[in-house]
């Protein structure tokens, strides 16, 4: 190396990114937390410290709200951790299997849903399931079933299962790619050395497959987990701002939204928006070093 | 005298100078009421234009639960439209206040409005109105005639006398006695609770005696509408908890069911899909002979953007919206829309001139929620939806909600304190 | 191989239990699909029969062509996906490129500050950004949009990059320095064709999100001139939401361009994600 040139060509490529990422992604992101101090008085943003937390958590008004989202949200993340992920094991652990027909037309199908915007799944499933339209009762009079329908989606106790089923039902094709992927990467010898040993088929699976593809589970788990916390797009598109039926379905997403810019005639309020969105921040952050720390680090040693 | 004539004669040339820049502008109107932008391109706008040419209108709306956000960033962004559509109250006070609509109390077509109808776009003081009241709506039912002739009911005027025709529905079957759902709240509120509450709390005197912190929420006659919608209940449909606003509207429209709760803006949609003949009946009242009430709400008007390029053309356009032709235009293109001028307009659509009859009738109020009572957290508006929600489902009693609501709004609304 | 995989029984089972799952997932979408093109008496009378000649209608169509500008919605959208496609996968590459061919001071730092956002949404700073839009003048252009998604997409696009870069051979680089070509050269030359199904992994993952966001149209860009075609349908379906016709045809209209690229991509697509996801 020589004395002290700038190399300028490594300036040049990394300044774009850096300069667009750091302008529209970390800067908003600590200035969001910057604004969750301040507040409007008599129409001046003034500094209030960590007023804004305190209302958020401990003013019966907002605090209900806000442990309603929170634990909303924590039973959209346990729906989607025990249904989306073992069906999307299962259909994956079915497709990689050697010789399959089709595989590659099922596999393809199934992905379907995910591609779909949640504006058009939430419609969709909203028409599906509406006692007016009959689709669902008709299909469970079929099926003599008829006296399990109810109206899902405006009953307080099942409203935030079936939306979470919904989505479930539309993104299953991303567990099951990247565990199909998974299982792809597991070397012939090691199940052939395990047929040897006179393990095979559903044995197979736990004992052998299972274990190796853990780290893709842990990282599914994760994307799940920040992608439900993040959640908004569904809820919206199906139950709107309010996420009815009595905030049955309201998630922080939405709490968020409707914070932010208000509703009919409750006006927006952006420094309790930041306040919210600092609370998401730090639950995806607490999750996001839970993996990293606990289970990623664990689990390497369990495949050593 | 002489200033006076010095400053007419300097007005004047003001006058003459602005009109020779306003040639050529173009206007942009903010508006939630997307549905009506056919209307607003084919007849309301060519008629201005026809008049006035040298300024252009254009109207862009968007969705009505998305305009009050929508709106916001864009006066922040300084992008927004030169005339703005007004919600009633508090929503476009807070505009005000914030320097993004104009004072208005200067245009002098503002005589053509009674205070009432002026009210609800005033400073809480009266010294100023910052927009130019367009139309109100009013509440009542909707109803299929062709299914009231054939189980043999009549028009109820009493309570009983509903609910005794809800029982004939319900009994013979072939209809679903009342199209309303609680999917989207605001329907069991504005529909349901806004619409036969006045007859409780006596509309204006019950409004603004709790304004004036003289009653309470958890008063009789404003607990008392929450135990009849508790009644509703078994003449929906089923599933209605999962039935959405536009569910209703099909259900009705389809000749599914019997009574639409309703407010007047539906009957143009109406009058397109239903393919029977429709009347109208007022909110009934508890016993014969009882003074009625009805909620005549003061729902659309227009302001002008304080930040705006063209401030002569928007209030040429302004002046003209205030305008008995205004009203003629207006009124009869969007039936159920009610013009607030005091000129009376001749309105065509029968079910419209039924319901706009009511005036005479009855005293009219506006909904109770929207003045003042809304502007702390929670909203008392949104509230009483999930509330009367909760009384038709039969989730919380009726004094359960009335509680909840006084508390709520006794949190921060110092006169109930 | 052993009994049990080759089992015909156990095969007729699989594909039992696949066909059905294929089946749940088409369903809603055959649905929409067919009844967007029945007159609306039969929508509601029967939802699940196939349009015949008496319940044919395209009136749901009519209404969107007149009513929605679904063309300039979709304009929007292939602008904003294309264009923020472009500037993830160029500044990508070429951060990526920095951080794996050069040893410089502060290098795996920037490597992990540029990581930071794979794990960290960036609708966590919508309030900020919203302000920030405000003060610069972008909101209700696609210049917001294609700022965040690009932003958005950066991330990730560093991360499988320099993986893919490091792969790349120095003997050929250094040649290239032989012959003295400039750095840049060297990288838009000889690099990047080298990383092409890389980029065309990081393209797929960010492709379908940005088409189908919702949340930062409804903020930054809610004017009519500069809806996506996400944010469009929703807006359209909220004011149209009584003519079941046009609602559904919408929806049609929205899936369909979807469709068309899946079909397109989807090779792309999953052997993006069969060979570049998980690291």
């Amino acid at each position: 190396m020589n004395r002290a040139r700038i190399r300028w060509h490594i300036l040049v490529f990394l300044a774009p990114a850096v300069i667009v990422y750091t302008a529209v992604m970390i800067w908003p992101l600590f200035n969001t937390l910057r604004l969750a101090l301040f507040s409007v008085i008599e129409q001046e943003r003034v500094f209030v410290g960590l007023d804004n937390f305190r209302t958020l958590f401990f003013d019966p008004i907002w605090s209900e709200q806000f442990w309603n989202a929170l634990g909303n949200n924590f039973w959209f993340f346990l729906i989607h951790m025990l249904v989306q992920n073992p069906i999307g094991i299962a259909l994956a652990a079915l497709l990689s299997h050697p010789r399959l027909r089709f595989a590659a037309l099922y596999r393809s199908a199934i992905f379907i849903p995910t591609i779909l915007s949640f504006v058009i799944v939430g419609f969709a499933w909203k028409l599906i399931l509406s006692p007016i339209w009959g689709i669902a009762p008709s299909m469970l009079d079929a099926v003599g079933l008829k006296a399990l329908f109810a109206p899902w989606l405006g009953k307080e106790e099942y409203a935030l299962t079936t939306l979470a089923l919904v989505s479930v039902w539309q993104f299953v094709g991303i567990p099951m790619m990247l565990i199909y992927a998974a299982l792809l990467t597991i070397p012939e010898e090691i199940l052939e050395a395990g047929e040897v040993d006179g393990i095979t088929g559903m044995a197979a699976f736990w004992k052998i497959k299972l274990p190796l593809i853990l780290p893709s589970i842990g990282i599914i788990s994760i994307l799940t987990f920040v992608g439900n916390f993040n959640a908004f797009d569904l809820i919206y598109a199906a139950q709107g701002a309010l996420a009815g039926p009595d905030f049955s379905t309201d998630i922080l997403g939405t709490f968020m939204y409707r914070t932010f810019f208000g509703f009919q005639l409750q006006l927006g309020d952006p420094h309790m928006g930041s306040a919210i969105a600092s609370a998401m921040f730090a639950i995806i952050l607490v999750g996001v070093c839970i993996y990293l720390f606990g289970i990623q680090t664990r689990m390497r040693r369990y495949q050593l | 005298m002489k200033r006076n004539t010095l400053t007419l004669a300097l007005a004047t040339t003001a006058l003459v100078a602005t009109s020779a820049f306003a040639q050529d502008a173009t206007l942009t109107i903010e508006s939630w009421r997307n549905d009506d932008l056919k209307l607003w391109q084919t007849e309301i706008i060519p008629a201005f234009e026809a008049k006035h040419p040298g300024i252009k209108v254009n109207f862009s709306p968007s969705a009505p639960a998305e305009y009050n956000a929508v709106l916001n960033s864009k006066l922040d962004a300084g992008s927004a439209g030169d005339l703005i559509t007004c919600r009633p109250f508090d929503a476009s006070l807070a505009l005000y206040d914030a320097g993004h609509l104009a004072d208005l109390s200067d245009l002098d077509a503002m005589s053509n409005f009674s205070d009432v109808a002026k009210s609800a776009w005033q400073t809480d003081d009266g010294a100023a109105t910052f927009c130019v009241p367009m139309a109100s709506v009013i509440h009542g039912f909707i109803y299929n005639k062709e299914a009231f002739e054939e189980i043999g009911v009549e028009v109820p005027t009493t309570e009983a006398e509903f609910f005794a025709v809800l029982d004939a529905f319900k009994e013979d079957g072939s209809y679903i006695p009342m199209a309303m759902g609680t999917n989207d709240q605001w329907e069991a509120a504005t529909m349901g609770y806004n619409n036969v509450g006045p007859n409780y709390w006596k509309g204006e005197e019950g409004r603004l005696a709790l304004i004036a912190g003289e009653q309470k929420l958890t008063d009789p006659q404003w607990v008392a509408p929450y135990a009849t919608l508790a009644r509703w209940s078994e003449y929906l449909g089923a599933g209605y908890e999962a039935q959405t606003y536009p569910d209703s509207q099909n259900i009705f429209t389809l000749g599914r069911a019997a009574i639409y709760p309703a407010g007047s803006w539906e009957i143009s949609g109406f009058n397109a899909q239903a393919d029977f003949e429709m009347g109208a009946f007022k909110p009934p009242v508890q016993n014969a002979g009882d003074t009625c009430y009805i909620s005549d709400h003061t729902d659309i008007g227009i302001g002008m953007n304080a930040a705006t390029d063209n401030p002569e053309a928007a209030r040429t356009f302004l002046t003209w919206v205030a305008s008995p032709e205004f009203a003629e235009i207006f009124g009869n293109a969007l039936p159920g829309f009610f013009p607030l001028s005091s000129t009376p307009v001749e309105l065509t659509d029968p079910l419209a001139k039924e319901i706009v009859g009511w005036r005479g009738e009855c005293e009219s109020t506006i909904r109770s929620t929207y003045q003042i009572l809304s502007r702390g957290t929670p909203n008392l508006e949104n509230e009483t939806w999930g509330a009367s929600v909760a009384a038709i489902k039969g989730t919380s009693t009726p004094e359960e909600l009335g509680q909840e609501l006084q508390d709520g709004l006794a949190s921060w609304y110092e006169p109930q304190q | 191989m052993n009994k049990a995989r080759s089992n015909p029984l156990n095969t007729l089972m699989m594909h039992g239990a696949l066909i059905l799952y294929t089946l749940i997932a088409l369903f809603p979408v055959f649905v929409i699909l067919i009844n967007s093109f029945k007159e609306r008496r039969s929508i509601f009378r029967e939802p699940l029969a196939l349009p015949n000649a008496e319940s044919y209608s395209t009136i749901g169509y009519n209404t969107v062509m007149q009513q929605g500008d679904f063309f300039l919605y979709f304009q929007n959208s292939m602008t904003v996906t294309v264009a923020s496609l472009f500037f993830v996968l160029l500044f990508g590459a070429m951060a990526a490129y920095a951080l794996s061919e050069y040893r410089f001071r502060g290098n795996m730092l920037m490597g992990l500050y540029l990581a930071l956002g794979i794990m960290i949404p960036i609708r966590i700073g919508t309030v900020a950004i919203l302000e920030m839009m405000v003060a610069t003048g972008l909101v209700n252009t696609l210049w917001a949009l294609i700022l965040v998604y690009t932003a958005q997409g950066l991330p990730l696009a560093v991360f499988i990059l320099s993986e893919f870069m490091r792969q790349v051979s120095d003997d050929l680089k250094n040649a290239g320095r032989i012959d003295g070509l400039s750095e840049y050269t060297i990288f838009f030359r000889l690099v990047l064709p080298l990383v092409r199904p890389a980029m065309a992994t990081v393209a797929v993952f960010n492709m379908i999100p940005i088409w189908n966001d919702l949340w930062f149209p409804l903020i930054l860009a809610p004017a009519e001139e500069t809806k996506t075609l996400t944010l469009g349908s929703q807006v359209f379906i909220g004011q149209f939401v009584t003519d079941w016709n046009a609602v559904l045809s919408a929806l049609s209209m929205a899936i369909l361009p979807v469709l068309v690229l899946y079909v397109i991509f989807s090779r792309q697509l999953i052997r993006g994600i069969t060979s570049g996801a998980v690291k």
